[in-house]
């Protein structure tokens, strides 16, 4: 590994890990008991005063643009590009779609009888769950928390919100913010780090909609059993990209190379490794390393980049530092990059050959600017390699024939898939946005997000015809026999 | 005593069933791996002929079926073809009729910002799946989710409750008929082999059963990320106000409560009676029995009426009944337990204290608590004070009566009018909601809740991510920022 860099002189208060302070659990406990009350007469609450409060979120948020530009600066060095782009934007498009849509997702959703409710009317509601928990990641720690809440503020929960420790300067601003704009009663804000959120998992919530990893999402799901808390969890997993050789490999390397290096790879539906074919493999590394010098500047000033995101602390570059190593020593090839600055928290964005199955950046999810690229010949051996590992978040693939790309999807599972594309289905707010498995459980976004803290409940009116009397005892052989011919005639094919 | 009678008594002395080794259904569950693959192409039609090939050997066991649920827990014939074989063959034929355009791409609008994206949702299996059945509706509660996970394509593993072997019995010779292994094993055992299941790493659960049960499928399905469905219980309460029909509202709720002896999930579990309607409506209660089951003295001998399904859940229920008697609950009809036939006779009580097992545990048996109010307020808050039920069922005619109840209170399902009947309804979601239940199941719920929905995003020539890439010049960044103002404005 070549020798970390001398550090870039960007100033900075403090780049160490800082944690917050744990909050105490008495206090968390009171603002869940505080918040009964308020959930069951949200259940009442209409789409007017729903949006009213969403409104007042946007106008805080946006009062203090320039402070999360300043906090993301500090917590991350993110630049203000992405804090629009990757930050604002999400949650600007989840409030508009919540607002221009909510009417009608809240409106009762009647369904066509079937050939055993005749004369009945049916009809699916959709209630608040009640009490919702959401606890919030670091990636992107404005997006990723404020996202759910407009879901479930949409909804009509009350919320506890708990955003990561690791980015301690927005998850302070988005406290002030939401103590502006919520009483305590209907969202409340808890930070802290493990402790909090071991005591706030030990509450019976109504739901839990967790972002992170599929590690502690266990954890998470292992509490919210002993409640039977329904949860929505937004994992990661190594998401798998394959570049064929019908692929327009410019189109594919730009693209690949701006939705890995995003935020410093430290996005869970970031491109984790590739496969490229054997024909296109040179031509494909040859335009991401152009495609990086258009957007990043020559090798050698990236380190000084200010474009490029920080890794978010000095335990997670030097993950990234081991992870190198350790494939380094095992055979890999740097190809571009490979400088780390522990104390700057900096990894230069870095493209790997010649990788192995026994490299620990084979088996974990990278999680930041390493990008290992492997050549295959054969779809069929991609397929399989894809299929032995847990299902990922998402699935990139980059080929135009058609017959290819329908096979490759059909044979693999994958939360979600783009097709010439990655990143983008995470935008397309009528999608719904989730894992399988190991990359997650539940979705989310626009009506899916919605729905993840709405309870579908169906409620049915009888009417003037009561069918359930056929049914009814006595069963004399004449009720029996009727009840037989029902039964048969459910062979015949359905209208 | 009749032969039915004779046969059930045999089973009381039933031996307890083997558990199946560990080793044997892991073996299965890794041959299921490459089926399950293999599945992801299969089509409707392929899918479509194993539901039929299953409907008929179902079918032709007709006989064998009526003979196994006399002797697990003396269910009438009538009750066997309306409880079990119709909800499964109505489940079959809504499926087959719909499975097509079901496992169609769905298109997904476009948005702003994704304008020149082809969007789709796109229908997968789950894969190896994973069904624990209960005692209750052994066959309806077994096969019916069965279905929906062949529907959507995925393997399965079944697993049949060990309180109804002669039922169980006859769906492994079913089953064992109709499939290969690798698609569908059934392993009978008891806790064991619940216990050895839950560790494999399905990719789905759909457990029915109890909350208790319940947690500890969501815990072991937690350690493996499996995703769950449980449809659980709880105490389902039944309002009767005085703008009700009491008359209707009495014999539907006799039916309801005592259909199978009141081990279904859905049954009432207790009626909230107006006090100005209450004595009008235990009479009207006290005529729907003796038309359903004759005349009180005869009902230990009716075989309309289905035994408790064993000697366990029979002295369970005794001893609910006598703690409600200790507690002052006076009984109006019925109280005969007869522990050597595990017959508990239909029985209505009233004046139950608060703190009885028979008001704070779920009954599932046919025990009724009979409770008076006069504020419709204080029966929501009671309602709201205990655990979100499977259902909750309100008589009442007054709209805005009942547009209250619905909207103070939470349930997995509801019914006005009426009780049950949810659960046939096909096209409505059929689930609980936190202690009732996780997720939904029936017709395309059941179909979703077997499938993973994938977002399928296909990139178009308009390539904006262009205008958000860097290098972020102050021009860009500007740019960017617009954008973010802009979605200030309404969507059109």
């Amino acid at each position: 590994m070549p020798a970390p860099r001398k550090s870039v002189s960007v100033s900075r208060k403090s780049w160490s890990i800082v944690t917050a302070d744990e909050s105490p659990a008495l206090t968390m406990r009171k603002a869940f008991e505080a918040q009964a009350s308020v959930a069951l007469r949200l259940r009442e609450s209409t789409a007017a005063e729903r949006i009213a409060l969403i409104k007042k979120l946007r106008t805080s948020m946006l009062a203090r643009r320039e402070d999360f530009y300043a906090a993301f600066m500090q917590d991350m060095h993110k630049s203000k590009a992405e804090v629009e782009g990757a930050e604002f934007m999400p949650v600007f498009d989840e409030m508009r779609h919540a607002i221009g849509s909510l009417k009608r997702w809240m409106k009762p959703k009647s369904v066509t009888p079937v050939l055993t409710s005749v004369g009945s009317k049916a009809q699916v509601q959709m209630q608040p769950r009640g009490r919702v928990l959401i606890i919030a990641p670091w990636n992107y720690p404005l997006n990723q928390c404020f996202c759910p809440l407009i879901s479930a503020i949409a909804a009509g929960n009350t919320v506890i919100l708990k955003p990561s420790e690791m980015t301690p300067t927005v998850s302070q601003l988005m406290g002030e913010i939401i103590r502006k704009v919520f009483d305590p009663t209907h969202v409340a804000y808890f930070e802290g780090g493990q402790t909090t959120s071991t005591a706030l998992l030990a509450l019976p919530f109504d739901h839990i909609f967790f972002t992170g990893s599929p590690a502690v999402g266990k954890l998470v799901m292992a509490a919210a059993a002993k409640h039977l808390t329904s949860i929505t969890l937004e994992l990661g997993g190594k998401s798998p990209t394959i570049v064929d050789e019908t692929a327009d490999t410019e189109l594919a390397a730009e693209n690949l190379i701006w939705g890995k290096f995003i935020n410093s790879g430290q996005t869970c539906i970031a491109p984790d490794h590739i496969y490229v074919h054997a024909k296109v493999k040179t031509q494909f590394i040859k335009a991401a390393l152009a495609a990086l010098t258009k957007y990043y500047g020559t090798p050698a000033k990236r380190m000084k980049n200010a474009d490029l995101t920080h890794v978010v602390n000095t335990r997670h570059t030097q993950r990234l530092a081991d992870l190198l190593t350790d494939a380094n020593k095992k055979g890999a090839r740097v190809i571009v990059g490979g400088q780390v600055d522990i104390a700057e928290r900096m990894v230069a964005p870095t493209l790997l050959d010649s990788v192995n199955p026994s490299m620990r950046i084979m088996q974990e999810e990278i999680f930041g600017p390493l990008l290992p690229i492997i050549e295959f010949t054969d779809p069929d051996e991609v397929i399989a390699q894809i299929n032995s590992n847990p299902k990922p978040l998402a699935l990139y693939v980059y080929s135009s024939d058609e017959k290819r790309i329908n096979q490759i999807l059909a044979q693999t599972s994958s939360g979600g898939a783009c097709v010439n594309q990655c990143m983008m289905h995470n935008v397309q707010g009528n999608l719904p946005f989730g894992g399988v498995n190991n990359s997650g459980m539940g979705s989310t976004h626009g009506y899916h997000g919605f729905k993840a803290f709405s309870h579908e409940r169906s409620v049915l009116t009888a009417g003037r015809l009561r069918l359930e009397k056929l049914f009814a005892p006595p069963y004399t052989l004449t009720r029996f026999k009727l009840i037989k011919q029902i039964v048969d005639t459910m062979r015949l094919p359905a209208l | 005593m009749t032969s039915e009678l004779a046969a059930h008594a045999a089973t009381l002395q039933g031996a307890p069933l083997l558990d199946t080794p560990a080793a044997q259904m892991q073996a299965v569950f890794d041959a299921q791996l490459s089926k399950a693959l293999s599945l992801r192409q299969s089509t409707a039609a392929e899918r479509i002929v194993r539901i039929k090939a299953l409907r008929e050997a179902l079918l032709s066991e007709r006989e064998a079926l009526y003979a196994a649920f006399a002797q697990d827990m003396r269910k009438s014939k009538a009750e066997v073809e309306a409880t079990e074989l119709l909800p499964v063959l109505d489940e079959m034929r809504h499926i087959i009729g719909r499975l097509k355009s079901w496992m169609k791409p769905t298109r997904a609008w476009p948005t702003s910002l994704s304008l020149g994206l082809k969007a789709r949702i796109h229908y997968q299996p789950r894969g190896r799946v994973l069904i624990i059945a209960p005692w209750n509706y052994p066959l309806s509660l077994c096969l019916g989710p069965l279905v929906s996970a062949l529907a959507a394509g995925n393997t399965a593993i079944l697993k049949p409750s060990e309180m109804t072997p002669s039922v169980s019995a006859v769906m492994a010779r079913i089953i064992a008929q109709v499939f290969d292994p690798m698609e569908v094993a059934l392993f009978e055992g008891e806790q064991a082999t619940s216990q050895a299941l839950l560790a494999m790493p399905f990719d789905h659960i759909f457990f029915t059963g109890s909350p208790a049960v319940g947690k500890i499928v969501m815990a072991a399905a937690a350690k493996n990320l499996t995703s769950v469905t449980l449809e659980l219980g709880g105490k389902s309460p039944t309002i009767v106000d005085e703008t009700a029909n009491v008359a209707m509202a009495a014999e539907n709720i006799m039916w309801g409560k005592f259909l199978n002896n009141g081990q279904t999930c859905i049954a009432p579990d207790h009626v909230y009676v107006h006090s100005k309607v209450k004595a009008e409506f235990v009479a009207q209660c006290r005529q729907a029995l003796d038309k359903f089951f004759g005349a009180e003295g005869s009902r230990s001998t009716n075989l309309d009426l289905t035994r408790v399904v064993n000697a366990r859940h029979t002295q369970r229920l005794a001893s609910i009944l006598a703690d409600a008697q200790s507690s002052g609950a006076r009984i109006l009809v019925g109280g005969q337990v007869d522990e050597s036939q595990n017959y508990i006779a239909p029985t209505l009580l009233e004046g139950a204290a608060s703190s009885s097992r028979l008001m704070n545990e779920e009954i599932f048996g046919p025990l009724l608590p009979i409770v008076e109010f006069t504020s419709i307020d204080q029966v929501i808050s009671t309602i709201n004070a205990a655990p979100k039920p499977l259902a909750l069922y309100l008589f009442c005619n007054d709209s805005d009566r009942i547009a209250q109840v619905l909207s103070h209170t939470s349930s997995g399902g509801a019914c006005v009018n009426h009780s049950m009947v949810h659960f046939a309804h096909g096209n409505l979601p059929f689930g609980g909601v936190n202690n009732s239940g996780i997720g939904s199941g029936h017709g395309h719920f059941g179909f979703k809740a077997f499938s993973h929905e994938r977002a399928v995003l296909t990139g178009g020539w308009l390539r904006s991510e262009k205008f958000f890439a860097p290098p972020y010049t102050s021009k860009r960044t500007a740019f960017i920022r617009r954008v973010v103002d802009a979605l200030k404005l309404p969507m059109l």
